[in-house]
């Protein structure tokens, strides 16, 4: 077993366990890297890139790159957080998001990270506007796929601690696409309690009935940024 | 052959969401026929086919930004119904009525004093620079102000019961998302008092506009007409929140009464027109050439067999010795809209002191149905939305009929009946002639956006066309 050792985030020295990653190096130390297909308790997959850093001079994902000893990780810079705002863009471009008539408005980590990279200004990029269907076969659950971002968490939890494979990426490239293993969801082994139907980041994967309950200013992100809570334990 | 111009009024100012005025004159001048048109866009029904019953009230909400709640509660009791709630616990339902007289109040607040003063303060033909808020600010301070705050209430009503000024979510099938905390009624107790006394100098004025023009206001686009609503079960007081639809005939006898909305398609039937876009609504029993009515806040002071608050009770029985039976003057609407706002005042002061507000039982739960009809009183008149839903959520069929549209038949014929008044056999046609076209149409406080479905709002233009259907004249006002 090796020791602890230290590395720097934009010059603030971190101490990593053997085996940590950048990211979970820096949440334990209470620096927020912007991340949206990793999730807690799942695998990492290191798909988005919005965990871009540049570490040694390289671009790395942080949510899978090793940390180490007396690396040099810039993180929360200008041109990291261009990057990033590119990338979050390409995401609401690459589907149909209309945030004022979504249920996960509030909710959504992509909503919030579009806030907290300020993605205010019309972008550059073409709307896909693709066409993508509301799956609403199952009894439970609904999936809108207009807001899917292929983060590939519900297919990892599916997998990994639901022991199912409901879903899975289909198609390659630019047509990658995460789908049902089924004609439609209600014709997949799914059930409401799966643990896949929790970790979607986005208004895509839909608890019945459960819509605009929550009121507007005790949504998730109504007092907060996202990444708040890890930059609160500096 | 005889030859007709044609004069199109385009755009209508100050009328919410955008249409279109064509007036045609023959070869003498004289007015042939005027129509007001509504670019219909009906994409709304089609974008709502295939979404999820639970998202229905907030989507819309998008119908129109002038008045997304009367959308969001329409919606919301259809929705009520497909999750098979007929009674809404108490405070879910007061929370919906607080957020509804609030919206009432601050619409009618918004048409009288930014929409209608003006025309009302300097005359119809007032030069265009004229005829805005500001100037009605500039001359008459305390007027403006109070106009931006009573507006600034009933918005901070809006948003203390659906969680944001316009486009919140709080009604949700069966129930309401959230309560009123003690804080916060109590700052709205502290202000209500204070808004009430201005609804009724407000009301002392447009009461005494319409007594003091008494001969103008009869001769200005006054037609008889059935006038329909919903009215309270039971009583038939004024109800704006829930009720049963009554249509009365010009002299005030019932063409149908107590009847469960549910069957409104028993009741109305909608007509279609090859010049417009725009459905005509008619009364079944009177067939489409007599069958139309109007809706809005005088059709409502006429079908109210009184009001459950006192003072609004008071100037409703004004307004009822002063008419003689029912009104049918376009204008007196500015009369029976401030009645209104008195109304509201009163109800939200009702309401804050009622601590069902603080309950904690928001949602109900029924045996799941596949159609909702949802009826509600909205600040232009009745309004229906009627759904389909099916056993996956998903709607399935979707109708709607705002108040512009109840009332297109009694605009189209205020519209004639000013433009054969005032255009006919004149050698120029002044801006403050035109202006008196579009005053007969903002009389009904139409929300065009909202009857031509479209997702946002729409341009509207004025045009004059002679016998060949040449466009002759152009008359385009905009602020
Ligand atoms: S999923 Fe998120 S980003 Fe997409 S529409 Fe919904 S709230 Fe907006
Ligand atoms: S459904 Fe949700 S969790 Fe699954 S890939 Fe799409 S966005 Fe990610
Ligand atoms: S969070 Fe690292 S790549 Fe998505
Ligand atoms: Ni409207």
């Amino acid at each position: 077993m090796t020791d602890a050792f230290t590395f720097q985030i934009d010059g603030v020295e971190v101490t990593a366990q053997p085996g940590q990653t950048i990211m979970e190096a820096a949440d334990a130390a209470g620096i927020y890297i912007p991340r949206l297909c990793d999730h807690e308790g799942l695998r990492h997959q290191g798909g988005c890139r919005v965990c871009t850093v540049k570490a040694g001079g390289r671009s790395v994902a942080a949510c899978t790159q090793p940390a180490e000893a007396a690396l040099e990780v810039e993180n929360d810079t200008e041109a990291r957080r261009r990057v990033r705002r590119d990338l979050v863009e390409m995401l609401f471009h690459g589907g149909n998001h209309l945030c004022p008539i979504c249920e996960k408005s509030g909710n959504c980590e992509l909503q919030a990270m579009a806030y907290r990279l300020e993605m205010t200004a019309p972008t550059r990029f073409p709307w896909l506007e693709p066409c993508r269907a509301v799956d609403a076969s199952h009894p439970e659950i609904a999936l809108d796929t207009n807001r899917c971002i292929s983060c590939g968490r519900c297919i990892r939890a599916s997998q990994d601690l639901d022991g199912k494979g409901v879903f899975g990426y289909v198609g390659r490239g630019i047509h990658r696409r995460v789908a049902v293993n089924g004609a439609d969801l209600a014709h997949t082994e799914a059930a409401g309690a799966d643990l896949a139907m929790g970790v979607c980041p986005v208004g895509c994967i839909l608890r019945k009935g459960e819509g605009f309950s929550v009121p507007i200013g005790e949504r998730v992100f109504d007092d907060g940024l996202i990444g708040h809570e890890i930059e609160a334990k500096r | 052959m005889a030859e007709t111009r044609l004069i199109e009024i385009s755009p209508v100012t100050r009328v919410e969401g955008h249409g279109k005025v064509t007036i045609h004159l023959d070869a003498e001048g004289r007015v042939d026929e005027a129509r007001l048109h509504i670019v219909e866009f009906r994409g709304f029904e089609r974008f709502i086919r295939g979404r999820l019953m639970w998202e229905v009230p907030v989507i819309v909400q998008r119908l129109c930004g002038i008045c997304p709640v009367s959308h969001h509660l329409a919606s919301a009791k259809a929705m009520d119904q497909i999750v098979g709630v007929d009674v809404l616990p108490p405070t879910a339902e007061k929370m919906r009525r607080l957020m509804h007289y609030g919206q009432v109040m601050q619409s009618h607040v918004l048409h009288f004093f930014h929409l209608s003063a003006p025309d009302l303060l300097f005359g119809f033909g007032a030069p265009a620079e004229k005829r805005n808020i500001f100037e009605v600010i500039r001359e008459n301070p305390t007027l403006g102000l109070r106009a931006v705050q009573m507006r600034k209430f009933g918005q901070e009503i809006i948003e203390a019961t659906a969680g944001k000024k316009i486009h919140g979510t709080g009604a949700i099938p069966g129930g309401i998302n959230r309560n009123l905390p003690v804080e916060v009624r109590d700052r709205f107790l502290g202000q209500v008092e204070e808004m009430l006394v201005w609804a009724q100098d407000a009301l002392a004025l447009a009461r005494g506009y319409v007594e003091s023009h008494a001969d103008m206001v009869a001769g200005f686009g006054t037609f008889p007409s059935s006038h329909m609503s919903l009215v309270r079960e039971g009583d038939g007081a004024l109800d704006l929140y829930h009720g049963r639809l009554r249509a009365l005939d010009a002299g005030g006898a019932p063409i149908f009464d107590m009847v469960d909305y549910r069957d409104y398609h028993k009741h109305l039937i909608e007509d279609v027109r090859s010049w417009s876009y725009m459905k005509f609504p008619f009364i079944r029993a009177l067939g489409a050439e007599d069958g139309w009515y109007r809706v809005g806040p005088l059709a409502r002071m006429n079908t109210a067999s009184f009001i459950d608050t006192p003072l609004a009770n008071a100037a409703h029985g004004a307004l009822r010795a002063f008419s003689g039976g029912l009104n049918h003057s376009t204008l007196a609407n500015h009369w029976a809209r401030m009645i209104e706002v008195v109304h509201c005042v009163e109800k939200i002061r009702e309401l804050l002191q009622d601590p069902d507000l603080q309950g904690s039982d928001l949602v109900a739960k029924g045996e799941r149905r596949f159609e909702g009809i949802g009826v509600i009183e909205a600040p232009r008149g009745n309004l229906i939305h009627h759904y389909r839903v099916d056993e996956n959520d998903q709607v399935t069929f979707c109708n709607l009929i705002v108040s512009t549209t109840h009332n297109n038949e009694g605009m189209n014929r205020a519209v004639k009946a000013v433009a054969v008044q005032h255009l006919s056999s004149q050698p120029k046609i002044t801006e403050g002639m035109l202006n008196h076209v579009e005053v007969a149409i903002r009389a009904y406080d139409p929300c065009l956006s909202c009857a031509t479905h479209a997702l946002g709002q729409m341009p509207l233009q004025v045009e004059i066309v002679d016998a060949a259907g040449a466009v002759i004249d152009r008359a385009g006002q905009c602020l």
